[in-house]
């Protein structure tokens, strides 16, 4: 690896200021599952890297079911899926949380990292756009906020300026009759990239009779994520008995709003296919669980 | 689960440390991770060594510039080919292949051309890995880029571009005269084809490619060496065959054998890989250069995936015709294997294993040996087997079904047994092919239906012909009894502990009481390599000889001691006995000891070599909209023998198992149009993880090999050679499609599956 | 030792003992253990976190050393597999595996010991489907998974009868 400097930042007010001073040649350094793997192999010309691991706040997973969750951008996945309470409201979240690489990966890999690295086949941020995740940005001239859906504006890029640092992700509260799902399509069951991604999330009304809202997002067919708006007005207002062709059109809009490329890890014949296969089956997922959190109301 | 079936031929012997599960002498340091490998040698004063690569697959060397590599402080040495003695082209063995010398060393630092990506182009080392990372990139290359060819058919168009100027076909033993890419051409002819296809009701004729894929091992490759200063070199190396990396390095460096030192350290797996050298004339050279200093080299992952290794991707057609009750008639193949940037694939034995388990009158197989712009291909498991064990037994599959057949019953009916001829020449000893088909055919698994939609099963054959090759051991008794036994052959799963037990058994010892260990190429006779399936046959049969050896020597020297004739002392169950006298083997060995040392060597060329077959069994289930296959059970059916240790013999089935669904199902390079190899990480080359596997059942059928005295035969090989046509079968019988390229990925079942609807 | 003049101080607990060692930032944990404090056991296999023979368990979590900076490691508390055996005996993993075959060449053994104490920490009576899929991170090219599975699976339960 070449040689750089690391400094161990205590706030996030100095981190920002290490990242102004150097420029483009700085990193933030959180698990460093990707960041090390791009310094290694020369990817990435680094001369500062700054750890954000020991700010307070970029470590804090705080959840309120009224307040929703503050989830610090440099929390591990296993931190995430291991809080009960988390699991139970971002379901979908865990299911991405527990995908991404090994549990050795899992024990260092955070979400705020695989949102900065913005690959388009990042597993948790399909995930996190149907949870409606917004992203917590501090800079020089203060703090901003930025839904996740736009956080990404190209392989390997976000909006954060070179001085800016993601403090942490937001997500709203869930309510009964909320259920929210990720799944993937690899050849290996585990340890692979995804294919295709497909994060879905519905909200079904008390009864657990009609959908109220739901959102649809893919990975790894378009430069970025992609937040497939169109498919929530076939959602809204669909009654749950007829969820099946709700959710079949659902597939057929995620496919034509797929705009995926042919490389090593698939076709893009195969990927089209596969946007509308997995967006169906996410939305079944979450509808599952959608109707289980009712349930869970009512005992 | 595993099942042990036993032949009329083992009823009558009964051993005492044959076929017993004792710990592994290694097993301790394996587990503490005290077991050194190559890459864990330390030694004083050590320098830190990278290998600079071609980023192209074809292209001249205008000019290396490496003064600003050199002015890096830190820097000790650089090497580039011309540190490397001009060679004559004859032919180098190379563990379980041969290779022209000067393709040899053309291979380790490239003259005036590059052929592929990942080529070794110069070498630095320096005091830390970190500056000589930093001076590979001050070293200056200018490159004149060439087309690059990559697929097998493109290299043998009359158009293609050419990779070595002098290469000229072996056209069935005469040379050609115009520069080609096609190294050799090969035919093995048996009856009359023609005539054979004329008598068949039913004909099936097919086209199979498969992908370029890699062993996989973990360890990447290491050398460290020390060019002394009194012009001995010693090289520390993960090497399946020591006294082999020894040759190969005193004939690239055109330095005598004997002034080289090889020590085999711990090899973390090889699989055939690591027979060929690579690193190891790199390390000593630049230790002279550096001022006699030790020097280790270390490649990454991705440099193993892109310059190391793979096996063929090939092109394979197969023809065979069958009567209308099943019999088969004739069968024609073609094909053609990559052998990478230098000839040398192992199409020869792929003739030998496509049509191996069957009886087939008429026969016809050609076979072409094509370079191609990738990495220079070594042995793998079988070399060659797999990708033509495939094509045929899909081939198989599809004339069972159009025979409305059982395809157990289909190889029962066709099976080769002993005194049958293969098309390759030779005539087969004691073999258990049958005894394989029937075990399946038993099994709980072939009896249980396979219920539900989307699901199949399949059935596939293969052989692996396994090898003897040439060994040295030597034993001493102590005088406490124990017997050291030192071997040349390089443990790489476990011989070590299948020796002891052999030489155990010969003397009548507890296995405990024989320390294995593995020598360097000083301290032992020659040795062949670790690989072909041969250490527990071969080396078995020289460690059989010495224990017979030592027999005698003490048998002689208690008699002496007892002052009587030899012919008097007897010896059984660890005790000597004349007459009224006993005296145990440990007494003797004290006794003996205190006049003079007690040790013996013995030397082998194994050549009763019993051929291995075997017959896997497999349940998937796929789902028709992903295209994905999940393997529900898998049971293979495998001729062992003689299980010197059952759990090794397992694990063996169950490794070569998974490396042929690794092959069948996901691993393959993937390479752009330049040549430049893409997926150089075990993330991109997707061997298989804990989670697409179930537990691998197997079925030890043994039928004892005459030609070795437990009845070893080579287990390792074979397993691997069935996995990939089992599982296109199966995948036919749960959706319908034949596939014909390897690997039957998600992608392709898809593609198969809207061709067809 | 002599720091050179870019080497960090780092101070960490490595296998019950208090260690002090120098680094540059740019030196990997892997890197540190295997060639400054001679903890060979550590193995690399990828050095892209693929393949999980360099596991060590930081902080009662299990990380692939390959992609931890070794100036991460300062304040840390870090077992290799030279630390898992207790005082006099084998981990009952490291028996299980010896009494399973559950290794062939050995080079991937270190981790996989590693993932599967992890493993066994947190959950002391997997299933067989939650051991692939803990263990889906450590890739063996030698055993098809078999036998490493059925000695995971036995250590656990002969530590739920001690």
């Amino acid at each position: 690896m070449q040689a750089f400097d690391y400094v161990r930042a205590q706030s996030t007010e100095q981190a920002v200021a290490l990242l102004a001073e150097a420029g483009d040649r700085a990193r933030v350094l959180a698990g460093g599952t990707d960041l090390l793997v791009q310094m290694k192999e020369g990817r990435r010309k680094v001369a500062l890297v700054v750890d954000v691991k020991f700010i307070p706040e970029l470590n804090e997973l705080c959840y309120d079911p009224a307040d929703g969750l503050w989830l610090g951008a440099a929390v591990p996945c296993y931190r995430i899926y291991g809080n009960a309470a988390v699991a139970h409201a971002y379901p979908g979240l865990i299911d991405a949380a527990s995908l991404i690489g090994g549990v050795q990966i899992q024990g260092r890999a955070t979400l705020g990292g695989n949102l900065c690295n913005a690959s388009p086949a990042a597993d948790s941020i399909p995930a996190l756009i149907v949870h409606s995740a917004v992203a917590l940005i501090a800079g020089p001239a203060g703090r901003r906020q930025v839904p996740v859906e736009a956080f990404c504006t190209g392989p390997g890029r976000t909006v954060l300026a070179p001085d800016e640092l993601l403090v942490a992700l937001h997500l709203p509260p869930s309510r009964p009759g909320f259920g929210a799902a990720y799944l993937r399509f690899t050849p290996r069951n585990e340890m692979d990239i995804a294919v295709v991604g497909a994060g879905a999330a519905l909200q079904l009304d008390e009864r657990g009779e009609t959908i109220v809202a739901g959102r649809v997002a893919l990975g790894a067919v378009a430069p970025t994520p992609l937040y497939v708006q169109e498919a929530e007005r076939t959602l809204i207002g669909r009654p749950v008995r007829e969820a099946d062709a709700a959710f079949a059109e659902a597939g057929e809009i995620a496919r034509a709003a797929a705009r995926p490329i042919d490389d090593m890890r698939g076709t893009a014949a195969q990927r089209r296919h596969l946007s509308a296969v997995l967006t169906r089956r996410a939305l079944r997922n979450a509808l599952a669980r959608s109707l289980a959190s009712l349930k869970g109301v009512e005992q | 689960m595993s099942e042990h079936q036993t032949t009329q031929e083992m009823v009558s012997t009964a051993y005492k440390v044959i076929g017993t599960r004792p710990a592994r002498p290694d097993g301790v340091d394996k587990v503490t991770g005290r077991a050194l490998f190559g890459a864990d040698i330390q030694l004083p004063g050590l320098l830190h060594g990278k290998v600079l690569r071609s980023p192209h697959a074809h292209a001249r060397i205008r000019r290396i510039d490496v003064s600003r590599a050199a002015r890096l402080p830190g820097v000790k040495a650089i090497i580039t080919a011309a540190d490397l003695p001009d060679v004559e082209n004859k032919i180098q063995e190379v563990g379980e292949g041969a290779i022209g010398l000067k393709y040899l060393s053309a291979n380790l630092l490239a003259r005036d051309k590059v052929l592929y990506h990942g080529h070794p182009v110069a070498a630095v080392a320096a005091t830390s890995i970190h500056i000589a990372e930093e001076a590979l990139a001050l070293i200056e290359v200018e490159y004149e880029v060439l087309p690059p060819v990559l697929d097998v058919r493109a290299a043998m168009a009359a158009d293609a571009p050419i990779l070595l100027d002098d290469l000229r076909t072996d056209e069935l033993g005469r040379k050609g005269t115009k520069p080609t890419n096609v190294a050799e051409h090969i035919r093995f002819q048996m009856g009359d084809p023609a005539a054979g296809f004329a008598a068949a009701d039913v004909i099936v004729e097919r086209e199979f490619t498969t992908s370029t894929v890699h062993q996989g091992y973990i360890e990447p490759q290491t050398a460290t060496a020390l060019w002394n200063r009194d012009d001995t070199i010693t090289i520390w190396t993960s090497t399946q065959g020591a006294h082999s990396a020894r040759d190969q390095v005193a004939e690239v460096l055109q330095w005598p054998a004997t002034r080289i030192k090889v020590v085999p350290m711990e090899v973390g797996g090889g699989f055939g890989g690591k027979g060929n050298i690579y690193l190891e004339p790199l390390a000593a050279l630049l230790s002279r250069k550096a001022g006699h200093k030790p020097v280790k080299l270390v490649m990454t992952r991705a440099e193993v995936l892109m310059a190391t290794g793979p096996t063929s991707g090939s092109f394979i057609r197969v023809k065979m015709g069958a009567t209308k009750d099943g019999r088969l008639t004739a069968a024609e193949v073609w094909m053609a294997y990559e052998a990478g940037a230098f000839p040398g694939s192992p199409v020869g034995a792929g003739m030998n294993v496509i049509l191996a388990p069957y009886r087939i009158e008429n026969v016809l197989i050609d076979g072409y040996d094509v370079v191609v712009n990738k990495p220079r291909t070594s042995a793998y498991r079988a070399p060659g087997g797999t990708n033509a064990a495939y094509a045929a037994e899909v081939v198989i599959d599809e004339l069972c079904e159009k025979l409305g057949m059982d395809p157990l019953e289909f190889r029962l009916r066709n099976g080769v047994r002993e005194g049958d001829r293969r098309a390759s020449g030779p005539t087969y000893p004691r073999i258990g092919y049958l005894e394989t088909v029937r075990a399946i055919q038993q099994s709980e698994h072939y009896r249980t239906p396979l219920e539900g939609p989307n699901r199949g099963r399949g059935i596939a054959s293969g052989y692996w012909g396994n090898w003897g090759g040439r060994s040295s051991v030597a034993a001493s008794v102590n005088a406490d009894g124990q017997v050291n036994l030192v071997v040349g052959s390089v443990d790489l799963s476990g011989t070590r502990t299948t020796l002891a037990m052999q030489l155990a058994e010969t003397l009548g010892i507890p296995v405990e009481h024989v320390k294995p260990v593995v020598a360097d190429t000083d301290a032992v006779g020659y040795n062949d390599v670790t690989g072909g399936s041969r250490t527990t046959f071969g080396t078995g049969v020289a460690v059989c000889e010495v224990g017979r050896k030592l027999k005698e020597e003490m048998i002689g020297r208690v008699a002496e001691l007892w002052e009587v004739d030899p012919v008097e002392v007897t010896y059984a169950d660890g005790v000597f006995a004349a007459g009224e006298r006993r005296m145990t083997f440990q007494e003797a060995a004290g006794r003996l000891n205190e006049d003079r040392p007690v040790m013996v060597s013995a030397t082998t060329h194994a050549q009763e070599v019993g051929p291995g077959f075997a017959t896997h069994c497999v349940d998937v289930e796929v789902d028709p909209e992903t295209g994905k296959v999940t393997i529900l059970r898998y049971t293979a059916a495998q001729d062992v023998g003689r299980a010197v240790h059952p759990d090794l013999v397992e694990g063996q089935i169950q490794g070569g198992v998974t490396q042929g669904i690794g092959w069948a199902l996901n691993e393959e390079y993937f390479y752009d149009q330049e040549g430049r190899l893409l997926n150089a990480t075990l993330l991109d080359y997707r061997m298989p993880v804990a989670p697409d596997l179930p537990m691998i059942d197997t079925i030890l059928v043994e039928v004892p090999n005459p030609g070795h005295p437990y009845g070893v035969r080579g287990v390792g090989e074979v397993p691997i050679v069935p996995p990939a046509g089992a599982l296109a079968n199966a995948i036919y019988h749960a959706v319908g499609v034949r596939l014909t390229h390897l690997p039957m990925s998600p992608a392709r079942i898809l593609e198969a599956l809207w061709a067809k609807a | 030792m002599t720091p050179a003049t870019n080497e960090i101080k780092v101070n960490a607990r490595i296998n019950g003992e208090p260690v002090e060692f120098f680094c540059e930032p740019r030196q990997t944990l892997l890197e540190v253990l295997r060639d400054r404090l001679g903890l060979t056991g550590v193995k690399e296999g990828c050095g892209n976190g693929n393949c999980g023979a360099c596991n060590v368990i930081m902080d009662g979590v299990l990380v692939n050393s390959c992609l931890v900076l070794a100036v991460e490691a300062e304040g840390r508390t870090i077992t290799t597999v030279e630390g898992l055996a207790a005082n006099g005996g084998l981990h009952p993993l490291q028996q299980s595996f010896l009494e399973h075959a559950a290794l062939q060449c050995g080079v991937c053994t270190p981790g996989f010991l590693l993932a599967a104490k992890a493993l066994l920490d947190r959950n002391p009576h997997p299933t067989e489907r939650e051991v692939r899929y803990w263990l889906a991170g450590n890739l063996c090219r030698c055993t098809g998974y078999d036998k490493i599975v059925r000695a995971v699976l036995d250590a656990a339960a002969k530590m739920a009868m001690r």
